[in-house]
């Protein structure tokens, strides 16, 4: 085919851009530009009408300035008028002008709508087609409202042109995606299905990516789907090459079709019924086998368009999960693709056959590549490549591999890209601990992890190695005189300082007897390093060394030196002073016995799976993940079957993120050892430094657990199931058995609050000594008080009683207070608990403000600790109107026009507590464009718990 | 797919097309940001990676790189094929297509990609029927 002619030459146009492309230097071209857009503007501006021809080059160059990557301010208008050309290239170009420069000024959205709609009437398939494209360029909300009712009648009346179907598929797809809820369902969506059968392979092409978007999001309507996709597969993978004419690619039947139908069949389980099932299966096989025929053709487009098929075909094998023999053929061909020349192959290969690892069917399979990934580490060329590799080794990871796995992944550290050092820091952690027979190979992995790549072991790490050595008494010994000898090496990581400071704290006296680790030669080692380290090291240290004045009384004088010098009980930070203070004070005063007591050795934590994990299942919520493995899978990315929709999506690089809260607990300003500085004697001094509570509850519970949260009051279990549907409303049933239904009525004021509940008997029968107490745990108590009126003994059958509870805030919150019931029933007593819904946010009053107010304040709440930002995926669908409700019931004042983004929420108000008042800004972003529906909330207070909790909160909202 | 750059080997932008809501600002931040990952790459790396929560699937041919934003679960191959047959769609129209007939005719490069994907889809996977529709177009405007 001849090049055509190309455009109807804009000569001015082509003039103007090699004088661009002439200009020498970024200040030439900028005058270049101005220059232009000084004609353009009095060209425009004159009196003078242009002609179609000119408004259009002059927009045209207008574009063309803009994609330089200049501002354009004006020629929308010009733009518009172009659309209602009758002249198609002027109507293209403004439609082109609109798509890349949309402007939500509204007179023009009018504008615009109108020619938009004046084309998709006109019957023209060619301006059909342009205004499509135009509001699927577009995909603002307001071209879903002007059209998306309208678009489903194109798409399958029977006498629309095929390319015009295709387009009004793909730009129903692209509503679908930005304002799903003004898609309207209905009677269209099954003749949509039936396009699957459709004689023009564009139109199904075209179709199956809409049917797979919307059957992602319900895919019971679109069940008939799968039989109709399943016959079109078998149908494509089944002909001759030749037969699809243009749609065989290089020798492959319609890759693209087959591709999109595989992605549809994965939004479903495996067919029920068997002749269906037997029917794709043969597919699979078939596509399979392919793989092992020589090639066609030795472009590189051949075997990509048909490797593409084979790994979304593999794709789906393991989304089924069910056909062993098919997982095990997908295994060994991937197996093949490890050692191909192709590096996008071994990418791809590495990539799905983690997957794989996770299926009980192909595990094994997988496991026998590990000598092949472990060379893919080391040699390949391409870090892409190599993290993949390291994924896959973590993913083939149990107990008859780990020790080589993580040796190797050891060793690859040395070396490894900063970029993915710390993921693989944490996968290490992970592994070390999991397939740990022998604790001592895992003190030493810890070590090393520390000593190859200290800077990137997180807190969540060295705490658990601390952890675990406390909680095994046969490793405390080895733990000892190893980080003995680690700390020998001239420059060692703070971490390890930290992490030998402890155990040698705890520990030390296990390896004093050898003179060459005697008291006083362990002392020595930790104070060289002391000056060299940041200030919650230091602390560390010196509660290190308060405890080594308990174990080795020979070196309290040395010690007591030391705490006594002016570097430290004169030392600028107040933290520091203060140990040195009253550490000193302790180890001369405290008699030996109550040396003894007060610096007791830790006492084992309670059982509890790592920190490192738990931050990973909170995030996939509880349930999901019964055990380790399979948190160890989803880190590593298996895709998740649909049905599982509470699944999380593979995420390699969110691990890091996840498992690093940006929040850390700061133990200088909430030490308890500040807080009850009085009674010492009753806090343990190590128990700050590794706290991992937001709010650490005070006193002995400290010495107890200082993981676990504040023990519930009854020894009932608390009924919380309702609570957090009360987070933005304040009326409802909050508790219901056969026996009894709880409601609740509530209103607040400032600081105030008043809780009317009324208790149901919902039996016949009267239920006797009622009686109710509301309790809080220490901390909470405090924080809020809550007086309860009498309630009366008696309930008669069907009969209800109302009891009144007075609220006051004193300051800001995070537990709740437990509404405990006790009554008789027929001769047994009953008990019940229900947590009280009484939230932080409920003491919110709404502050209106302007834009300007609100980003000035959001500016001074600046710092890290005042913001809390929480991204998480939607639990219901996002609905603006619901959204806006529940910011509303949250207690803040919803402001408008203030976020630039329209789709987002801000919100403002104040907490008013008895002692402060806190003010508090939110943001919420929902984020419609990904396939699965995700916000991130951000708040911003003065106070960082608060934000915390506020944030918790309104998270679990939406 | 979110979206598809065309960039010069010297990191001038040719081409972009944006299939979600992006700002301005953050588009011209996403491209700096790519546009220097994907130039400092070697040949013969790989030619996927893992940006942001993206996946990029980038190809060089002459002079220019092609580089697609798609998701996590969408099809690394396919998407490499998307690229090429773009390019061949380019080099059918334009007669062995070069970066400055990209540059002159930047318009008609824009139309092309437009009857070839919509929303970040595929619309129609047959050259013919794409490039009747581009000539359609061309003839149209012939007659007046």
């Amino acid at each position: 085919m001849p090049a055509v002619s190309k455009g109807d030459g804009m000569r001015g146009l082509a003039v103007f851009i090699s004088d661009i492309r002439n200009c020498k230097s970024k200040e030439a071209e900028i005058k270049r530009i101005n220059k232009e857009l000084a004609n353009i503007r009095s060209k425009f501006k004159g009196d003078k009408a242009l002609d179609g021809y000119s408004k259009k080059k002059y927009v045209c160059k207008l574009l063309f300035i803009f994609l330089l990557g200049h501002d354009i301010d004006f020629g929308h208008m010009e733009a518009v008028n172009l659309l209602s050309s009758n002249k198609y290239t002027e109507k293209q170009i403004g439609y082109l002008f609109i798509s890349v420069l949309v402007n939500s000024n509204s007179d023009l959205i009018r504008l615009i709508n109108n020619a938009i709609k004046n084309d998709l009437g006109s019957r023209n398939p060619t301006f059909m087609n342009l205004a499509l494209h135009c509001i699927a360029n577009v995909g603002s909300r307001e071209m879903a409202e002007a059209f998306a009712s309208e678009i489903p009648s194109i798409l399958v009346a029977g006498d629309t042109m095929d390319s015009v179907k295709q387009s009004a598929a793909l730009c129903l797809l692209r509503l679908n995606r930005t304002s799903a809820d003004l898609v309207p369902m209905g009677e269209w969506t099954a003749r949509v299905v039936h396009l699957l059968n459709d004689q023009h392979l564009g139109v199904v092409t075209a179709a199956t990516s809409l049917i797979t978007t919307l059957a992602q999001k319900s895919p019971d309507d679109f069940k008939t789907s799968i039989s109709l996709a399943v016959a079109r597969l078998s149908r494509i993978v089944t002909s001759a090459s030749i037969d699809l004419q243009d749609y065989t690619y290089y020798f492959v039947a319609a890759p693209w079709l087959s591709v999109k139908l595989l992605r549809l069949l994965q939004c479903y389980p495996p067919p029920e019924d068997a002749a269906l099932r037997s029917r794709l299966t043969e597919c699979l096989e078939t596509i399979l086998n392919k793989a092992q025929e020589p090639p066609k053709s030795k472009k590189v487009q051949h075997s990509n368009a048909k490797n593409a098929v084979l790994f979304e075909a593999i794709s789906l094998i393991i989304h089924h999960d069910s056909e062993p023999t098919l997982l095990v053929r997908a295994c060994n061909q991937l197996g093949q693709f490890l050692q191909h020349r192709e590096t996008n192959l071994r990418y791809l290969a590495l990539e799905s056959m983690c997957t794989l690892a996770s299926s009980e069917f192909s595990h094994e399979t997988v496991k026998t590549h590990i000598e092949t990934v472990i060379n893919a580490l080391k040699t390949e060329r391409d870090v892409s490549v190599r993290q993949r590799a390291v994924d896959l080794l973590y993913a083939m990871c149990d107990r008859s591999n780990a020790k080589q796995i993580v040796a190797e992944m050891l060793s690859y550290l040395e070396t490894a890209d900063y970029s993915i050092r710390e993921e693989i820091v944490l996968k290490v952690a992970i592994l070390a601990e999991k397939y740990a027979v022998d604790y001592t190979w895992y003190v030493d992995t810890i070590l090393n992890l520390i000593r190859i790549a200290g800077d990137y072991v997180s807190e969540e790490v060295w705490y658990r190695v601390i952890q675990i050595v406390i909680n095994r008494e046969d490793v405390q010994g080895y733990a000892a005189k190893t980080v003995f000898e680690a700390l020998q090496a001239p420059a060692c990581h703070e971490n390890l300082v930290k992490v030998g400071g402890y155990i040698l704290g705890e520990f030390g006296n296990l390896i004093a007897g050898d003179s060459r680790s005697s008291p006083l030669v362990q002392f020595n080692l930790l104070h060289s390093k002391f000056h060299l380290c940041s200030v919650p090291t230091r602390a560390l240290l010196l509660s290190a060394y308060i405890k080594f004045i308990n174990l080795f009384p020979e070196v309290k004088a040395t010690i007591q030196d030391v705490l006594r010098s002016d570097s430290q009980l004169r030392n600028s930070d107040v933290e520091l002073q203060q140990r040195a203070v009253e550490y000193l004070r302790l180890s001369c005063i405290a008699s030996t016995d109550i040396l003894a007591t007060v610096l007791e050795e830790m006492p084992p934590f309670p059982e509890r799976e790592s920190s490192i994990l738990a931050k990973l299942k909170k995030k996939k919520g509880p349930g999901n993940l019964p055990d380790i493995d399979d948190a160890r899978r989803n880190v590593n990315g298996s895709t998740e079957h649909s049905e599982n929709t509470e699944a999380p999506k593979k995420s390699s690089p969110s691990l890091v993120a996840d498992l690093l809260p940006t929040n850390r607990p700061r133990p200088a300003s909430s030490s308890p050892i500040m807080r009850s500085a009085g009674t010492m004697g009753t806090t343990h001094p190590f128990t700050d430094l590794l706290n991992l509570n937001a709010t650490p509850s005070a006193g002995a519970s400290l010495l107890v657990d200082v993981f676990s949260e504040s023990p519930a009051p009854a020894s009932v279990d608390v009924c919380e199931e309702n609570f957090l549907r009360f987070v933005c409303k304040n009326n409802g049933v909050i508790f219901e058995n056969q026996l009894l239904q709880i409601g609740l009525k509530s209103e607040y004021r400032q600081n105030l609050g008043r809780i009317y509940v009324f208790y149901g008997n919902k039996t016949s029968t009267q239920f006797l000594s009622f009686s109710t107490s509301v309790a809080s745990c220490d901390m909470l108590k405090t924080q809020l008080n809550v007086h309860a009126k009498t309630v009366d003994p008696l309930i008669d059958g069907g009969a209800q009683v109302q009891q009144m509870l007075n609220i006051e805030c004193v300051s800001d919150f995070t537990d709740a207070p437990v509404l405990n019931i006790q009554f008789r029933y027929g001769g047994t007593l009953q008990n019940i608990a229900v947590k009280l819904p009484v939230m932080l946010n409920k003491f919110f009053q709404p502050t209106e403000m302007t834009s300007q107010d609100f980003f000035q304040r959001w500016k001074q709440l600046g710092a890290p600790e005042q913001e809390v930002q929480k991204i998480f995926k939607a639990k219901h669908p996002m609905d603006t109107d619901v959204t806006k409700a529940k910011i509303l019931g949250f207690g803040v004042a919803l402001l408008d026009g203030v976020d630039p983004n329209p789709a987002n929420f801000v919100g403002a108000g104040v907490i008013h507590s008895k002692c402060t008042q806190v003010g508090c800004l939110l943001r919420l972003e929902p984020n419609t464009q990904a396939q699965v529906k995700m916000y991130r909330l951000t708040l911003r207070t003065s106070k960082d718990t608060v934000s915390q909790r506020l944030c918790d909160l309104l998270s679990e909202q939406f | 797919m979110h979206f598809m750059l065309l960039f010069s080997r010297q990191g001038k932008l040719r081409l972009q097309k944006w299939y979600t809501a992006t700002a301005e600002r953050d588009k011209k931040k996403m491209v700096r940001e790519l546009m220097q990952i994907v130039l400092a790459r070697k040949p013969k790396m790989c030619s996927f990676l893992e940006w942001r929560d993206l996946k990029i699937v980038y190809k060089r041919y002459a002079s220019l790189y092609f580089c697609c934003a798609i998701e996590e679960q969408d099809n690394e191959l396919i998407t490499l094929e998307v690229i090429h047959r773009f390019v061949e769609l380019l080099d059918k129209y334009f007669g062995s297509v070069c970066e400055l007939d990209i540059i002159f005719n930047f318009e008609k490069a824009y139309f092309i990609l437009d009857e070839f994907l919509m929303g970040g889809e595929i619309q129609d996977t047959s050259k013919k029927s794409v490039l009747k529709a581009i000539e359609q177009a061309d003839l149209l405007q012939e007659f007046h």
